[in-house]
């Protein structure tokens, strides 16, 4: 077998000519197509793609994109972040959580602000950072905020299972796993108030590429099958979007509607058994986890298993912690963005009192959220 | 903007803003407002310069704080064609402070001037309780005597074309894979390096600079949407061309970085009439430092005070000024 | 969640269940906690905040990089056809 290089790893999923050769194969089979195809990018490392090379600019008008909610760090409503909030505040606890989440401001504020308050507020690389942090501080609680996708779910996992092995006493959690395939459904079968309809514009969507590699591609069975809409699990380089893209215009013009694989190299049917089997063995369903500008979706999210109460810092500390919902802000469109209904021009707070260093709503969060990315690119979209 | 945060003192957008609401609200010059690298003073005879040193940790492959305190103060001077004459130097050091280390800090700057043929005219130490500061904050203050006279930000025309001297990100790069909790290793060094010879070279060929400015805080995308705004041009990259080393690629890759965003110490850009363009390129390729010297952009009226990114493949992006901590992406 | 790399695996400590991996000339030290294949030193594997988490199927990556090439080759080869219509039609 041929060897191959990491470079090729790399550079041979990001080929300039790739990337021209498939533009020229999608605006040629986009011209069979009777009807202008909305494609839903479910995770947020692909609109980052998809925003950071410019791939709207490559595809003919009848192709659009509507950019989805796969961003854990912005569905991260308020309520939870306030739980942060009031944790890191506490005295003795240092309160660790992944990169971009300390930016995010709940309704007292973001992490950040309470790190400049004084709270010992810290981002990490990696959940196993953890203990590191636990061991130079043996009379402070860490509190882990752990968040993600289902990609990320198996680290938290892991890191429980080394500190119940090591019986590593002050290292708590607070969960706020979730999982996509819900969400995709809740988007496609709307029974939300705010839509007037059973009417929604997503025609196909692109799979996450990394949930997918836990997961399995077995977890979007149900979209091909029951709603009708196609799912081609793509890598996120930028080959790999347009090779996916023109998977799925394939398919409507051969009037198929199947669950397909782009990323080849690293997905399978199965997904990754053994991660699989840590998560269910920590973690259960939440029967309601509120996403920030789309409401409560069903089984969406994950809380620890009873048994490991002792471990679950929204346990330990429930009284302390607030139950009470928090409207989402008026004038925010967000759930309407969402599902393709509206975009970001159409809300009356873009750009003025929502704006990336100022977000109301879950799409201006992160860098990855559609108004985040209109804001960011303007006009050249 | 009720309390200071962290993100204030990213030299990207939101340090502009305490700068601009706090410091030039009550500062209020011209002099000031002109926001060069250096001040211009006495006529166009003289530039000064401030700047003050808290990197962590103190060291790091390719360079030390002392090294930089020097490095970063005489190169803002370089920065505006200025010769590095005078530096005073100001230390704050933290009680229980190694004294070996002090030296070896010392030290490094004494090396540092000598290859500025600067020298230390004036200083002042403090103590402070521990716990006050992060070990040592080193402040130096420069005074140098301008070799060519009108390099300015505010000057940048469409007949400019933009050189970067060298690969970007280095010493960005290599401070977060040398902080604690990041525990990586890797071929990565800074770049932090004097500049001012390599100006000396460009002045002594006869080359007109229409601006410097060396990459610190912010790194490249920083100074080009200073200069985009200061002189209200657009500038137009062709991404192919910016160099970047595999190493600074990787952390890139493994942090979600973009190497544009990444802290510079000894890598400058510049802008320069179209014409001398390739001559300065064969001048900085004689020194190490700028071996890779690229042209990297033109300046257009396409879209005013914004920057550019032209991908190889035929899309375009805006480049933003960083905003926000660097923080790395999660996803 | 998808800032995941692809990295090359230099040196494994089976004791502790933990890899260093290249990428780019960057070395770290990941977990191998969620690998249930079978690992070797200049195995390609996907890594995500400290962990592998699949190894990546070279046969799979190097079918992708082949029909791309495919791809080009046959755009190249219409581009060139057109091209001789159009000078034809022009004499």
């Amino acid at each position: 077998m041929q060897e191959i290089q990491l470079k090729d790893l790399y550079d041979g999923f990001r080929d300039a000519k790739t990337i021209k050769a498939y533009k020229k194969i999608i605006e040629e089979d986009a011209k069979k197509l009777d009807r202008t195809i909305n494609i839903m990018e479910v995770c947020g490392g692909h609109t980052h793609t998809i925003m950071k090379y410019g791939i709207p600019q490559l595809l003919p008008s009848n192709i659009k994109f509507i950019h989805g909610p796969g961003c854990p760090v912005c569905i991260m409503p308020k309520e939870r972040i306030d739980h942060a909030y009031i944790l890191s505040m506490q005295k003795d606890v240092i309160l660790v959580t992944l990169g971009d989440m300390i930016k995010v401001p709940g309704s007292k504020g973001s992490l950040q602000d309470a790190r400049s308050k004084g709270a010992d507020v810290r981002f990490v690389y990696s959940p196993m950072d953890c203990l590191k942090i636990a061991s130079e501080n043996p009379n402070k609680k860490i509190i882990f905020f752990a968040i993600g996708f289902e990609t990320t779910t198996p680290m938290t996992a892991a890191l429980l299972n080394t500190v119940i092995k090591q019986n590593i006493k002050n290292i708590l959690f607070h969960i706020n796993h979730v999982t996509v395939p819900e969400v995709m459904s809740e988007l496609i079968d709307s029974r939300d108030e705010h839509v007037d309809s059973y009417n929604h514009n997503i025609d196909a969507f692109l799979g996450p590429s990394h949930v997918s590699v836990i997961s399995g591609s077995k977890i979007y069975e149900k979209f091909p099958k029951e709603y009708n809409t196609p799912v081609v699990v793509a890598g996120f380089e930028p080959v790999d979007v347009m090779q996916s893209i023109s998977m799925i215009v394939k398919q409507f013009i051969e009037n198929r509607c199947e669950l397909e694989i782009e990323y080849k190299r690293l997905v399978s049917y199965d997904g990754n058994i053994k991660a699989q089997e840590l998560i269910n063995n920590y973690f259960e369903k939440v029967s309601l986890f509120k996403w920030r500008g789309l409401g409560n979706i069903k089984d969406s999210g994950l809380k620890l298993k009873k048994d490991y109460e002792d471990y679950d810092a929204e346990v330990i500390y429930k009284d302390i912690l607030p139950i009470e919902e928090i409207e989402d802000h008026k004038l925010c469109i967000c759930s309407d963005i969402l599902r393709g209904m509206a975009s970001p021009t159409d809300c009356t707070i873009f750009g003025t009192a929502c704006k990336p260093n100022k977000p109301v709503g879950s799409c201006m969060v992160s860098s990855e959220g559609a108004c985040a990315a209109y804001y960011k690119y303007g006009n050249l979209l | 903007m009720k309390t200071v945060t962290l993100a204030h003192g990213n030299g990207g957008a939101e340090n502009q803003e305490l700068i601009s609401k706090v410091f030039y609200k009550a500062f209020k010059n011209d002099i000031l407002t002109k926001s060069e690298d250096a001040a211009v003073i006495e006529d166009g005879n003289l530039a000064f310069t401030t700047d003050s040193f808290t990197v962590s940790p103190l060291f790091f492959n390719g360079a030390n704080i002392g090294k930089l305190s020097i490095c970063g103060t005489c190169n803002d001077l370089a920065m505006m064609g200025a010769k590095p004459k005078y530096l005073t130097c100001s230390v704050i050091i933290e009680e229980g402070f190694d004294i070996k280390s002090l030296e070896k800090i010392v030290n490094s700057m004494k090396k540092e001037l000598e290859i500025n043929e600067a020298i230390v005219v004036s200083g002042d130490t403090k103590v402070v309780p521990k716990g006050s500061v992060d070990k040592i904050f080193i402040n130096t203050t420069g005074i140098g005597q301008i070799q060519q006279k009108g390099i300015s930000s505010n000057s940048i025309t469409q007949d400019d074309v933009i050189i970067v001297s060298r690969d970007i990100g280095c010493h960005g790069a290599t401070i977060f894979a040398a902080r604690e909790g990041m525990d990586m290793s890797s071929d990565l060094k800074s770049d932090c390096t004097s500049l001012f010879i390599q100006v000396k070279a460009l002045i002594e060929a006869g080359i007109k600079i229409t601006a410097l400015r060396d990459a610190t805080r912010g790194g490249v995308s920083a100074v080009l949407n200073e200069w985009a705004n200061q002189s209200d041009v657009c500038i137009e990259v062709d991404e192919q061309k910016i160099p970047v080393s595999n190493e600074v690629n990787g952390i890139c890759e493994l942090l979600g970085f973009e190497a544009m965003s990444l802290a510079n110490e000894g890598t400058f850009v510049m802008a320069i009439n179209k014409d001398e363009a390739s001559k300065a390129i064969e001048v900085l390729k004689q020194f190490e430092n700028s071996k890779n010297a690229s042209i990297i952009a033109n300046v257009t009226q396409q879209y005013s005070k914004k920057v550019v990114l032209n991908s190889e493949w035929g899309t375009k992006r805006f480049l933003e000024l960083p905003t926000g901590e660097l923080l790395p992406r999660i996803c | 969640m998808c800032l995941s790399i692809p990295s090359k695996i230099t040196k494994i400590d089976r004791e502790n269940n933990i890899c260093t991996v290249d990428t780019m000339g960057v070395e770290r030290s990941a977990s191998l906690d969620l690998i249930d294949q079978e690992i070797n030193i200049g195995d390609y594997v996907l890594i995500h905040i400290g962990f592998a988490m699949n190894k990546i199927d070279e046969e799979d990556a190097l079918e992708s990089l082949s029909l791309y090439e495919q791809i080009i080759e046959n755009i190249e080869e219409e581009e060139r056809q057109a091209q001789i219509i159009r000078e034809n039609k022009s004499c």
